[in-house]
């Protein structure tokens, strides 16, 4: 633990002191403001503010993170050359910058809500949609994490983040609605149901929204699964499937950086 | 001043390594002794910078063993306490200062002796060393670098292009420290574009070409077998009679940087 600790003490105190946190702090805090204010109430405004987070912060962490992990590369040759063990300076750079940039989301979310008062009826979908985002954080970063480890080219693997971002933050839902259209006659509950756990963007957006009466935002997957699960249970699930899409691809990543010639 | 720690002979035995249908390593076999600077020579690809990262423990042989005194070097990071790297020209964290650096390294290492920072006075960057990285010239961050590779007086150092970016001034510097650290008896391996700065420093010359060691000795042995009186020359030498003329007419010596043909790394 000693080593994982250090790795993160000291690259989150490069990250904290750049602007870029900062800048994506400012920017949830605006839409949060502007949408709880301007939009007419916490209830009205959070499904805006859903969409908004569901859509940015995995594009977000995954780019941010396959950037970083390609441009500390030397960095990373430099450390591994001293007596640190591969796992551990995985997990250390792995939390420097998960932790950081949750926090930054969960701040620009958090201090307008809170400021505002915190109207009570948006407190639980408030809390929701954070718990989503942070999730959502760790999720994409260990997805561009394993980008980074898997592909040499900077370009190609920047590339291909962008492409899974796209893939199932946009086109995914737009594939199972036309799968839906196209076999509406057969009974396809539960497999819509397996294909929206396959997709970590569209459990965050039920985990989010599950909480307010909006059924009508939660795409045609995230409908099914509200009838099936109904609320804790579906909770539960989606907590769980988001937990599997952070630690899975994680722990591929780790592996491969563990094997991997530099 | 420097936490003495025991010399150390660096063996390598029959290292190989394929990468895709690429032999980089070909059964290298060599002897790295303490209190003598090697120069590892070669063009591009000849497997130089694979050979360093295998000791370092970056790259995986597929085949052969390294051992530094009685420790081998498998996937375990503790023998790499033996060892101080001074990596060509690395982007560190832009917003870490110099001193934060090497905090982290000394946390990293769980070093607790005197650091050795006779570097951060000569180079003259104890200033320098509470400014981040990323207001630092090209040159500073050289030094820098160079500081904190010296930084635990290690029995054996690797040190990979040490004087590019650095003004003719702190490249001497540098080599006296270097001289320096010879005479304690260290271990030390050095790659350079500068032929020149190689011929001064080096007391034994190790030439890769295509993976396999195709010279290994002393300088007087490399007069001796090539009669050549310059690295250049020899080099030159050794190129031909492996059959690659082209390139080995394309030399030259005394560059720092950007000799693409003829990379000495």
């Amino acid at each position: 633990m000693g080593t994982v600790w250090k790795v993160f003490h000291y690259q989150f105190r490069d990250l904290i002191r750049g602007r870029a946190l900062a800048g994506y702090t400012l920017f949830f805090g605006a839409a949060t403001w502007g949408l709880l204010h301007l939009g007419g109430g916490p209830v009205r405004a959070l499904p805006s503010l859903a969409t908004l987070v569901i859509l940015v912060v995995p594009l977000v962490s995954i780019l941010v993170t396959t950037t970083f992990a390609y441009g500390s590369e030397e960095f990373t040759e430099l450390l591994l050359s001293h007596p640190v063990g591969r796992g551990r300076l995985f997990a250390g750079l792995y939390l420097a910058l998960t932790v950081p940039l949750a926090g930054a989301f969960l701040l620009g979310l958090g201090i307008p809500f809170l400021a505002g008062g915190g109207a009570a009826g948006g407190l639980g979908g408030m809390v929701a949609l954070g718990v989503a985002g942070a999730l959502l954080t760790a999720v994409f970063a260990s997805l561009g994490f394993l980008i980074a480890v898997s592909v040499h080219d900077m370009a190609r693997g920047a590339g291909l983040a962008l492409l899974v971002w796209l893939a199932l933050a946009v086109l995914y839902d737009g594939v199972v609605l036309v799968v839906a259209h196209q076999a509406a006659a057969y009974p396809l509950e539960r497999i819509m149901l397996a294909l929206m756990l396959l997709n970590p963007v569209d459990v965050g957006r039920v985990l989010s929204l599950m909480a307010l009466d909006v059924s009508a935002m939660l795409g045609y997957t995230g409908a099914v699964f509200r009838d099936f699960f109904g609320g804790a249970t579906g909770v539960v699930i989606a907590l769980a499937s988001l937990v599997a899409w952070a630690v899975v691809p994680a722990w591929l990543a780790l592996h491969r950086f563990r094997h991997k010639d530099f | 001043m420097t936490v003495s720690a025991d010399p150390a002979t660096l063996e390598v035995r029959g290292l190989c390594k394929r990468f895709d249908s690429r032999q980089v390593l070909d059964t290298v076999d060599l002897d790295f002794q303490p209190g003598c600077i090697t120069a590892l020579l070669g063009p591009n690809g000849a497997g130089k910078t694979t050979l360093l990262k295998c000791v370092l423990g970056l790259v995986r042989p597929d085949e052969g063993t390294i051992r530094l005194g009685a420790q081998e070097v498998n996937g375990q990071g503790a023998y790499r306490e033996e060892i101080g790297y001074m990596p060509q020209l690395p982007r560190l964290p832009g917003n870490l200062t110099g001193w934060e650096m090497a905090s982290m390294l000394d946390d990293l290492r769980t070093f607790t002796g005197t650091p050795d920072e006779d570097l951060i006075d000569s180079l003259e960057v104890r200033e320098e060393m509470d400014k981040p990285f990323r207001l630092l010239s090209g040159g500073t961050r050289q030094k820098v670098n160079a500081a904190l590779a010296f930084r635990y007086g290690a029995p054996v150092m690797i040190l990979d292009e040490p004087t590019a970016g650095l003004d003719p001034l702190a490249a001497m510097t540098l080599k006296e420290k270097v001289r320096a650290e010879r005479e304690r008896g260290r271990t030390i391996l050095v790659t350079s574009h500068n032929l020149g700065e190689l011929e001064s420093l080096a007391d034994q010359v190790v030439f890769l070409l295509e993976g396999r060691v195709r010279f290994a000795g002393t300088l007087d042995s490399l007069w001796a077998d090539t009669s050549q009186t310059t690295l250049e020359g020899a080099i030159a030498e050794l190129m031909r009679r492996n059959g690659r003329r082209e390139a080995g007419a394309e030399s030259r010596t005394g560059t720092v940087e950007g000799t693409p043909s003829m990379e000495v790394a």
